[in-house]
């Protein structure tokens, strides 16, 4: 079913570490502004789903971004085309100031007169990381590490947003302002995200859409309320 | 004691060689992890073409500047069509290539510019107000050159988008390409820096041990001590090691040991380092998850 709102439309996606298959064959859509989620336990794949749309894992199958094909590209240039992913672990340069870890997040972008202006707004949106723009990335918490993290991903002013467990080790207060701050991101800029959690509920509230996988396979898919309202989902992974 | 000057001056002025040879070396090291046995043969064959050059009658300067830009060109086109189908191979797969191109280098610079040791000129005048009782103008000249060459390196990795995006690159390839850089050519850049810094190097000391293909054996062997004295993922700790090998070797070699085995230092050096402290003097102590 060709979908014109699709801003990512993923067909049997395999992904591959080595000898060992870790997608076998995942098929999803990602609607243009909309907040789409992955749902699943430990190993089914969510990592490695945001890896293989940023080809930085051995892939094949299709995976069409506003039509192109990124399977077969290298990370730059699916970057290139505006998809900014913000890895597990942050993937912050540690060594590099905060104004230089914002700055490498447009590195890409041509219109370079308005890298200041939108250096501006992220130290607005997050007025922790504008009071520490000179100090090494290395020396921030874990909560403006992934402030920051998501920050540098939006300097590329990107059409999808990729999240790997952007409320990982972090402070509940924390991550409802990093959550809140995503929700406004995507209402005012109208960036399409597709978020990858653990923590189910949160991202079941965020999302529109959400996606359940289970050791490399869509098991269920729906409307976040669907899948909040679905008996497997709420034994399992709300807690309810 | 004015002996003992003289010996420290000259040997802050060879240091100034050593310390960029180093840095060409950490250049290299920082974004592979590979040391590049081949640097000093690079060094060589870009000294003869300057001195080709010269000998057509070209200006020393302009040789100069034609020279660093093809070695610059040269440093790119190795890594990009000899170095990048071993960008993911083992490090002794990468070794032996480096020795590879350590030879071929070797040979053609005996080839084309035959074996015969060569006199190099120095740009800097004899009699000039370089020149005091401490030392020559051409150990000043050294010296205010490789400074020059340090400062422009530090603005370009400080202050241009580029040097930014090749410093992220060295350090986090993955984040690298997740914000768009193409950390191959980042490589290649880097290459390109350091064959750059190499000729210079190589017509900075060329004047002082005169020109064959094998000039650079020996300086590579102080290059070496210094990088890995300064710890060699340290382009300052590059250059600080240069400086004090420069200081050890003249000191040592005018005063202990004598001349004819002053290249020992070195090697001493070498194997105290990686023996004692692994990480030099001004490195970081890598501790990785195995």
């Amino acid at each position: 079913m060709p979908d014109a709102a699709a801003l990512l439309e993923v067909k049997d996606l395999r992904a591959a570490y080595g000898a060992t298959e870790a997608l076998h064959g995942l098929s999803f859509g990602l609607e243009r502004g909309r907040i789409t989620t992955i749902l699943g336990p430990n190993g089914a794949g969510k990592t490695t789903t945001l890896r293989a749309i940023c080809q930085m894992v051995r892939t094949s199958g299709s995976a069409l971004f506003d039509g192109h094909q990124l399977v077969g590209k290298l990370t730059e240039e699916v970057v290139r085309l505006g998809v900014a992913h913000v890895p597990d672990g942050r993937g912050t340069f540690t060594a590099l100031s905060v104004d230089e870890n914002l700055r490498l997040g447009a590195h890409v972008r041509s219109d370079k007169a308005r890298v200041g202006e939108d250096l501006e707004r992220a130290y607005a949106r997050f007025p922790r990381l504008g009071e520490r723009r000179r100090q090494q990335a290395g020396t921030l918490s874990g909560g403006e590490q992934q402030m920051l993290a998501i920050s540098r991903a939006l300097m590329l002013r990107p059409k999808l947003l990729l999240l790997d467990e952007p409320s990982f080790g972090l402070a509940p207060r924390i991550v409802a302002e990093i959550f809140r701050i995503l929700r406004t991101i995507n209402t005012d800029d109208g960036v399409t995200m597709l978020l990858v959690e653990q923590n189910a509920q949160l991202a079941l509230e965020l999302a529109d859409r959400a996606y359940l996988l289970e050791t490399g396979r869509v098991a269920l898919s729906g409307s976040s309320r669907e899948l909040m309202a679905n008996e497997a989902v709420r034994r399992s992974y709300l807690g309810v | 004691m004015e002996g003992v000057l003289h010996q420290i001056f000259s040997g802050v002025a060879n240091g100034c060689i050593y310390g960029s040879v180093a840095l060409a070396l950490v250049m290299i090291y920082q974004a592979t992890h590979h040391l590049n046995f081949a640097q000093g043969e690079m060094a060589t064959f870009s000294t003869f073409i300057a001195w080709a050059l010269i000998q057509r009658g070209l200006p020393y300067w302009a040789a100069f500047a034609l020279t660093v830009a093809i070695s610059f060109v040269g440093g790119l086109v190795i890594q990009r069509v000899i170095l990048r189908p071993f960008e993911r191979a083992p490090v002794l797969t990468n070794v032996n290539v480096f020795i590879g191109l350590l030879l071929i280098l070797n040979a053609f610079s005996g080839w084309f510019f035959d074996y015969t040791v060569k006199a190099f000129p120095s740009p800097f005048p004899q009699e000039s107000m370089l020149k005091t009782a401490y030392f020559s103008s051409h150990e000043v000249g050294t010296f205010l050159v490789m400074m020059a060459v340090l400062l422009s390196l530090y603005a370009f990795f400080r202050f241009t988008p580029v040097g930014l995006a090749m410093r992220a690159a060295a350090q986090n390839p993955d984040s690298a390409r997740l914000v768009g850089i193409r950390v191959s050519w980042m490589l290649a850049l880097g290459w390109g820096l350091a064959a750059g810094i190499g000729a210079i190097a190589g017509m900075m000391v060329a004047p002082i041990v005169f020109l064959d293909p094998n000039m650079m054996a020996g300086i590579l062997l102080y290059g070496f001590a210094a990088a890995l004295l300064g710890g060699v993922d340290n382009p300052w700790g590059a250059l600080a090691g240069g400086l004090i090998v420069g200081v050890l070797e003249n000191l040592l070699g005018a005063y202990v040991i004598g001349t004819e085995i002053k290249l020992t230092v070195a090697l001493v050096l070498i194997v105290g380092t990686l023996t004692l402290m692994p990480a030099g003097l001004f490195g970081k102590h890598v501790v990785r998850r195995v």
